[in-house]
């Protein structure tokens, strides 16, 4: 993975001893709290319901073992023993006090990481795909990509102060797993018919209350150009984006009031007169990063193991296990592993002190030290040899960390919610784990198969409820909390935006109303038939007719 | 006490700032001025015969507008009304990087010691740093970085490139 060189380093020690100023100063009075937060919120810092909270990058998922204990150590030393990974690929500590806000940033500038643009009005965190370097669907690895683009994001000085926060997906696989199509920016990488590796680039997607799926600006932008091209829609949004009202100021909504074909015309006269400029990427510069991402040292094992298979012939939870959370890898006899963070009775998410150092160790032993966090909430370990899946799935059962749902319906991607956010309308983790008691009969999960349910506290959707199969928005009518089901939303290459069903429900009925829905899709499912598929075939109204029907 | 940082320090500031300047009746007739855009264009052939006269770009103007007067105009002031009102920045890195403009850029309105480095990078020279607070102090935060990866203004090269002419030496 990238190692930081001296400059690296030395960016990040200065926008520690920075933050230390500011917070000083803060705490001295003599910034007042309308211009420390915007400063604040750029180093992660949120002030939440019960107390701050700090969020903390990792940039397009990847951490090493290394990573993961530094933020197990933070999480016992500053925090109550556990930390929340995020729906864009960061980690968030809900108990951290100000005041030891710069020590911990100065903790995590040991292990080469940060909490740099992770909140406020500016480019965030860029997000990628978890499988990346592994997929067997790879056209180009996008971690060099978005390491690059990490870079030219980190305190770049003429997109601090934006309209609004801009989030940029970027995937090197022919199958989305970033959901590149609902961010500020989505590029997905694409060979020319001469060859050539360029990006498709979307633009102008995103959730939140105003929900888009962004539209395609650049059917094939060249490579070299990424940042060039970048930085002529952030000009263009920096100047044009409105400022005038915060529920307005997303990308989406100045490429919607000028129509996309006039922002385009705006964005390629931009970038006409930067192409070819100092921006543009040598070669040398994607070799020496991509010289950060070779592939471990492999070994050549045969296509698949014999101990493996006898195992999953042996024992039908290992063989439900594999069948959900082992993804096929490119390399023979390797597997990738998913650690499902979706336990029943563990908020969406969370991982303990405790187990993020097991963790750790698990990478340590069976993954060449590293792993990824994804934006549905779970862990990866993406490089296990299949001789050792048994041997690891023991490990994880004891851990807690072996629930075989993957893309199922109790893989639920959920935000924090009213129990910690103060943005939040309603909760969600009880709400959650309402559902995933409902649907405790793993035989019957693995029978419906892939079913996104995903849950947001508040429109502004860090749950991506749009974006769910079934989506579970919380909403707060006359000061008590209701929940409103859409049908249909999807990620991935065919993303597409949920549909409300009807009038929302009371945080009690929602079991019920899940099963109803489910049971359509039960009894109406043609062979073979996905959720997503039954229902975009039958469109919302039976389902509908039968939640509302029954529910007196 | 000096508000003005210039060219990384102190300074004496002979510019007086004509924020609400709408006729030629509300310019005294000797002194230094900046002036807004919108008086600029109306009046330029009797401003820009006196030589000692700026203009003031809000958030929202364009740069372009100035046109053939970027090359004589002594100063360029671009307004914060808030400081969290980015649009600046980029006015400052086309006038300088676009329209060739090598005169005086400074900063006024809400201008706080930590965006001044952020200012710098992108072009602006000179800095009225706000009333209440000391201007001494900000000039701390013109340091706070050595640098970053993004091309700009101050260095026109990205750190990708500056690498690589650093080890070559």
């Amino acid at each position: 993975m990238y190692r930081y060189d001296s400059f690296d380093q030395s960016l990040v020690s200065r926008r520690v001893a920075q933050f230390r100023d500011q917070t000083r100063r803060f705490l001295a009075g003599e910034l007042t709290e309308d211009e420390f937060r915007p400063l604040r919120l750029q180093n992660g810092l949120y002030v939440q319901k019960h107390a701050p909270m700090l969020r903390v990058a990792i940039p397009y998922g990847l951490l090493s073992s290394l990573q993961l204990r530094k933020l197990a150590h933070i999480a016992r030393t500053y925090d109550r023993g556990y930390g929340h990974f995020t729906t864009r690929q960061n980690v968030q500590f809900n108990w951290p006090r100000l005041e030891e806000v710069p020590e911990i940033l100065a903790e995590l500038a040991k292990v080469e990481m940060h909490a740099i643009q992770t909140s406020g009005n500016c480019i965030r965190n860029t997000t990628s795909d978890p499988f990346a370097g592994v997929a067997a669907d790879e056209i180009v690895d996008p971690r060099p990509w978005t390491e690059l683009v990490r870079q030219w994001s980190t305190i770049h000085p003429e997109f601090a102060f934006l309209p609004r926060k801009f989030k940029i997906a970027i995937t090197g696989a022919t199958r989305d797993r970033t959901a590149v199509l609902v961010h500020d920016i989505g590029a997905q990488a694409v060979r020319s018919e001469a060859g050539e590796i360029g990006f498709r680039v979307a633009a102008g997607g995103g959730q939140g209350r105003t929900p888009i799926v962004g539209h395609v600006i650049r059917e094939f932008l060249p490579a070299q150009e990424l940042l060039n091209y970048f930085d002529a829609i952030l000009r263009v949004y920096n100047r044009h984006g409105r400022r005038d009202n915060k529920y307005k100021a997303r990308i989406k909504i100045l490429v919607r009031e000028m129509t996309p074909a006039a922002f385009v015309r705006e964005v390629e006269r931009e970038w006409e007169r930067l192409r070819g400029g100092p921006g543009t990427v040598p070669d040398d510069e994607i070799a020496r990063l991509s010289a950060h991402f070779v592939d471990p040292p492999y070994a050549d094992l045969p296509r698949s193991s014999a101990a493996c298979l006898s195992a999953l012939a042996d024992s039908r939870p290992f063989s439900r296990w594999a069948a959900r959370n082992v993804a096929a890898h490119k390399r023979n006899g390797y597997a990738i592993v998913t650690l499902s963070l979706k336990t029943t009775g563990v908020p969406p998410g969370d991982l303990t002190a405790d187990r993020m150092d097991a963790v750790a160790e698990l990478a340590d032993r069976y993954s060449f030290g590293e792993l990824r966090v994804t934006h549905e909430q779970n862990l990866v370990l993406a490089d296990v040899p299949q001789s050792d899946l048994h041997a690891l799935w023991l490990r994880l059962k004891e851990l807690g960390l072996a629930t075989p749902n993957i893309g199922l319906l109790t893989d639920i991607v959920c935000c924090p919610g009213g129990d910690f956010c103060s943005l939040a309308n309603a909760k969600s983790i009880p709400i959650a784990e309402a559902i995933q008691r409902r649907f405790d009969d793993v035989d019957y999960l693995h029978d419906l198969g892939d079913i996104e349910l995903n849950l947001s506290g508040c429109i502004n959707a860090c749950g991506h409820h749009h974006v769910g199969n079934i989506g579970i928005l919380g909403v707060d009518k006359d000061g008590s909390e209701w929940y409103q089901v859409s049908l249909g939303g999807a990620q991935g290459n065919a993303t597409s935006l949920g549909k409300v069903i009807g009038p929302s429900f009371a945080a009690d009925e929602m079991p019920d109303v899940i099963e109803r829905i489910v049971d359509v899709y039960v009894e109406r499912r043609q062979p073979g038939e996905s959720f997503i598929e039954a229902v975009r075939r039958l469109d919302i109204e039976p389902f509908r007719e039968r939640v509302y029907a029954t529910a007196d | 006490m000096p508000r003005l940082i210039r060219h990384g320090a102190l300074a004496d500031d002979r510019w007086t700032l004509l924020r609400e300047a709408r006729s030629l009746a509300d310019v005294p007739a000797h002194g230094p001025v900046i002036v807004p855009l919108a008086l600029w264009a109306a009046e330029r052939s009797a401003l820009s015969a006196r030589g000692d006269v700026g203009v003031l770009l809000a958030p929202a103007d364009d740069p372009a507008a100035l046109g053939e007067d970027l090359a004589t105009l002594p100063v360029i002031a671009i307004d914060f009304p808030t400081f969290v009102d980015g649009r600046g920045y980029s006015i400052a890195r086309l006038l300088r990087e676009r329209h060739g403009y090598l005169g005086e850029l400074r900063a006024v309105g809400d201008v706080l010691r930590d965006q001044l480095y952020l200012m710098a990078e992108c072009g602006f020279d000179a800095f009225v740093v706000r009333a209440d607070r000391d201007a001494a102090d900000a000039l701390a935060g013109l340091v706070d970085f050595a640098g970053v990866y993004a091309p700009t203004v101050r260095a026109p090269q990205p750190w990708f490139r500056r690498r690589v002419a650093a080890a070559a030496t």
